[in-house]
C-alpha cells in the first residue's frame, strides 16, 4: 500500500505522517487541528495526490446538517409538482438530492473525503455522522434502502477550535495538531514553493516574519500562507533584501505588510511600535 | 507494558479509552510505528490524545513511563570529563571542604561521590523535579535541566532526538489548567456563553413547520426546537481590594462581555468575605452600599449564585463574630456563607489563586468547605467545571 510522505510541494513533519499513515490504515477518520494557515485543508489535497485518489470536498458552515452530507428530500419541488400534476411525483427517488458522502460511498474506487471546519456547524453535527463514519452506511428512510461505501474512503476532518467536539466522536478519530513550524521546517517549505527565490530575500524575510509573529498582544499572527502570499508579493516587486535588513533593529512595519497582518488593530498596533522606536532613536 | 501506559494516562488526566487503546493496537500489528520508538511515540499521539490541551500531559506521562526504552546510551553522559567534575565539585563543595576530601580519600574518591550524585540528579530529574535546571547553579550551563545537557561537545548523538521530542513538552501552553489571560479569554468567553445557552424551553420552528407540512402535501405539521436564549440568572459577588484585584477585574470582564446573554446579571462587592452588607461600586462605596438582606430578598433563589475572591484572610473573619478588618460585624462571616447558600439554589466560587496554594491557607480552606468544595480555579477547566455544576 502506499505511503504517504512529504513531498517537495508539502512539507509534512514524521509526526504527521505517522498519524496520516496510521488512520490511512486502520480506515479510521483523521481529526487535524492547528492555527489557521497552517496547511489543514491542504493536507487534505496532498493525500490524495499522495496516494492517487480522488478529493470530495465537503465544506461545512455554521448552517449545514449532518443530513445534507448524506441526502436530501426536496420536499418543495415533489409539492410543486404534485399540484402541476407531474408524472415524476408518484417516485419519491426522483426528489433524494445526493450528498457528498453518498457520492463518496457510491464511488468505485477508494476516495479521499474533507470534512472542512467542522466546528463551524451546530454542536450537534458530530454526533449526527457517528455510525455513518464509524459503519461507513447511512439508511436513506424514503427509499427504503442503505447506501454502503463500497471501499472505505479515506476521511479527513479539519477543525479551528470554535466548538468542542463530543468525546463518542473523538474516540473514532485519529487526531493531529499540526504546530506552527521552526524556522527550519519554514525554510523548507519557503523552498518547495519558491524554488528559486533569492537566498537573501528569504533568510530576510524569515527574519522579519518570525519577528513580526513575536510582537506581543498580535490578534491574528500571521502564519504560513501569509508568509508565503507576502514572499510572493516580495518577489514580484523584486524587492532587495536591504529593504528588509535596513530596518532590522527596531520592530517597524515591513513592507507590504498587508499579505502579513489582516487587521486593523494589528496594523496599528505596529505603526504604534514603530512610532514609539523612532523617538527612542 | 502498554496496558500500564494507558493507566498511567487515565491517572495522569489524559482520557483515553478502551476503544482508543484497541486502535492504538490495531495500529501496531497494522506495522504503522515500525518498532521505533519516536514513530511510536507520534502514533500513540495520534490515538490516544484528542485535544490538544492534553498533549503535554500525554508528553509528560509518555516520558514517565517509557524512561526505560530509552536508548541504552543514556549511560553515556556518566562517562564525564575530568575538568567537568572538578567544576562540579568547586560548586558543590567549599573549599575547606575540598581541602578535607583532599586529606582523606583524595581525588578518586571524589570523583566516586559525583559520579552518584550525577547519576542521582539525572534519576530526579526524570522523576520529574527539575532542581538541576534552575537559574546558573548547574554545572551543566547553559544547557539547563536536561541531563543530555552534559553532553556538552561531544558530537550529537543518533538517538537524542528521540529523547527529547516529548521531554521538549512543546504543547505546554496548550493545557487548560493554566490560568486565564488574554491568550485564553475567548475560549472562556465561549464557555461563559455555552453556560448562558442552557436553557430549554421550546419555541416554533417556522421553517422546519413549513418543510414538514410541505412533506405531508399540505397538512400542517408543527415543529418545535429548543429556545436558542435562555433563562440564565446570575448574581455576581465580587471580592475588591485585595491583592487579587487584577484577576477579579478579568473575571468581571469576562462575565460582562457575556452579560447579552444572560437573562440577568447582577453584581455586587464584598471585601475579604461577605457580611451583612455589599456594594454596587467600589469607589463610592458608602452611597451604593445595601444589606445582603436586600439583596437576597431581590434577587430570588433562582439566580445562580457566584463568589469571586481568593479565600485568604485571616480565619477569625470567617469564624468569630467581630473578626471583619474593616468594621465589627454582630455575625461571623461563616454565618452569612451559610445564609447565602443556603437560599441559593446554586452557588459556586471562582479562586484566581492557583490551586496548588490552596491547601496551605486555612481560611481557603475553611470557605471551601462551606461551599460544600463547590470552589474552582480560574483556568478554562474550572470555569468548565463550574458551568457544569451550576447547571446541573
Amino acid at each position: 500500500m502506499s505511503q504517504f510522505k512529504s513531498t517537495d510541494r508539502y512539507i509534512a513533519s514524521r509526526d504527521l505522517e505517522v498519524a496520516v499513515n496510521a488512520a490511512v490504515t486502520l480506515q479510521r477518520p483523521l481529526l487535524v487541528k492547528g492555527e489557521p494557515g497552517t496547511g489543514k485543508t491542504v493536507l487534505a489535497h496532498e493525500i490524495a495526490k499522495a496516494l492517487g485518489h480522488p478529493l470530495i470536498e465537503w465544506h461545512v458552515k455554521s448552517t449545514t446538517k449532518a443530513q445534507q452530507g448524506l441526502y436530501e428530500y426536496d420536499a418543495v419541488s415533489r409539492l410543486r409538482d404534485g399540484q402541476l400534476g407531474d408524472a415524476r411525483v408518484h417516485d419519491i427517488s426522483n426528489y433524494i438530492v445526493r450528498g457528498k458522502l453518498w457520492d463518496a460511498f457510491e464511488s468505485d474506487e477508494q476516495v479521499v473525503v474533507l470534512i472542512d471546519e467542522i466546528d463551524k456547524a451546530d454542536i450537534e453535527f458530530p454526533n449526527d455522522l457517528l455510525l455513518e463514519l464509524d459503519r461507513m452506511q447511512f439508511f436513506v428512510y424514503e427509499t427504503r434502502r442503505t447506501v454502503v461505501a463500497k471501499k472505505r474512503p479515506i476521511v479527513l476532518i479539519t477543525s479551528n477550535n470554535e466548538k468542542e467536539l463530543p468525546d463518542a466522536f473523538l474516540r473514532r478519530c485519529f487526531f493531529h495538531y499540526i504546530r506552527f513550524p521552526d524556522r527550519e521546517t519554514m525554510e523548507k517549505i519557503v523552498q518547495s514553493h519558491y524554488p528559486n527565490i533569492k537566498e537573501e530575500l528569504a533568510r530576510d524575510a524569515l527574519t522579519v516574519f518570525f519577528k513580526v509573529r513575536d510582537v506581543p498582544g498580535l490578534k491574528k499572527k500571521p502564519a504560513t500562507s501569509e508568509l508565503l502570499d507576502w514572499l510572493k508579493l516580495l518577489m514580484f516587486e523584486d524587492l532587495s533584501p536591504e529593504v528588509l535588513r535596513a530596518r532590522e533593529p527596531h520592530v517597524v512595519i515591513p513592507p507590504l505588510h498587508g499579505a502579513l497582518l489582516k487587521n486593523e488593530q494589528d496594523v496599528h498596533l505596529f505603526e504604534r511600535i514603530a512610532f514609539l522606536n523612532r523617538r527612542g532613536a | 507494558m502498554l496496558a500500564t501506559f494507558i493507566l498511567a494516562l487515565r491517572q495522569g488526566g489524559v482520557p483515553a479509552s478502551i476503544t482508543e487503546y484497541l486502535s492504538l493496537l490495531g495500529a501496531m500489528k497494522a506495522g504503522v510505528a515500525d518498532y521505533n520508538i519516536e514513530d511510536f511515540y507520534f502514533l500513540s499521539r495520534a490515538a490516544l490524545v484528542k485535544d490538544e490541551r492534553h498533549l503535554d500531559r500525554f508528553d509528560r506521562v509518555f516520558g514517565e513511563v517509557f524512561k526505560g526504552l530509552e536508548p541504552p546510551e543514556g549511560e553515556e553522559p556518566r562517562e564525564l570529563p575530568e575538568e567537568w567534575l572538578k567544576l562540579m565539585a568547586e560548586k558543590l563543595l567549599t573549599k575547606e571542604e575540598m581541602e578535607q576530601i583532599q586529606a582523606i580519600g583524595g581525588w578518586e574518591k571524589l570523583m566516586e561521590t559525583l559520579r552518584e550524585r550525577l547519576a542521582e540528579q539525572k534519576g530526579r530529574h526524570q522523576g520529574g523535579s527539575k532542581w538541576i535546571g534552575t537559574a546558573g547553579t548547574s554545572p551543566f550551563g547553559a544547557n539547563g535541566y536536561n541531563p543530555e545537557g552534559v553532553r556538552i561537545g561531544q558530537p550529537e548523538s543518533r538517538h537524542r532526538r528521540a529523547v527529547k521530542v516529548w521531554d521538549k513538552r512543546e504543547f505546554k501552553d496548550l493545557d487548560d489548567t493554566i490560568e486565564i489571560g488574554t491568550r485564553n479569554m475567548k475560549l472562556a468567553l465561549r464557555r461563559l456563553r455555552r453556560f448562558a445557552r442552557q436553557g430549554a424551553a421550546t419555541e416554533l420552528d417556522i421553517p422546519d413547520t413549513i418543510r414538514s407540512t410541505a412533506k405531508n402535501a399540505g397538512h400542517l405539521d408543527l415543529k418545535m426546537v429548543p429556545e436558542r436564549h435562555n433563562t440564565v440568572k446570575i448574581l455576581l459577588l465580587l471580592d475588591i481590594g485585595g491583592s487579587m484585584d487584577d484577576h477579579v477585574r478579568i473575571c468581571e470582564e469576562l462575565f460582562s462581555a457575556v452579560r447579552g446573554e444572560f437573562k440577568h446579571l447582577e453584581h455586587y462587592y464584598f471585601h475579604n468575605c461577605p457580611y451583612e452588607r455589599l456594594w454596587k461600586t467600589n469607589r463610592r462605596r458608602k452611597e451604593s452600599e445595601t444589606t445582603t438582606f436586600e439583596v437576597m430578598r431581590k434577587y430570588g433563589p433562582d439566580y445562580k449564585l457566584i463568589f469571586v475572591g481568593d479565600a485568604t484572610m485571616s480565619p477569625y473573619e470567617v469564624t468569630h463574630p467581630g473578626g471583619s478588618v474593616e468594621h465589627f460585624n454582630d455575625e461571623a462571616g461563616q454565618v452569612w456563607m451559610k445564609r447565602l447558600t443556603e437560599h441559593y439554589r446554586r452557588s459556586a466560587w471562582i479562586n484566581p489563586q492557583p490551586q496548588r496554594n490552596w491547601d496551605h491557607v486555612s481560611s481557603l480552606s475553611m470557605l471551601r468547605h462551606l461551599m460544600e468544595d463547590r470552589m474552582f480555579p480560574l483556568t478554562l477547566s474550572g470555569l468548565d467545571e463550574m458551568t457544569k455544576e451550576l447547571s446541573r
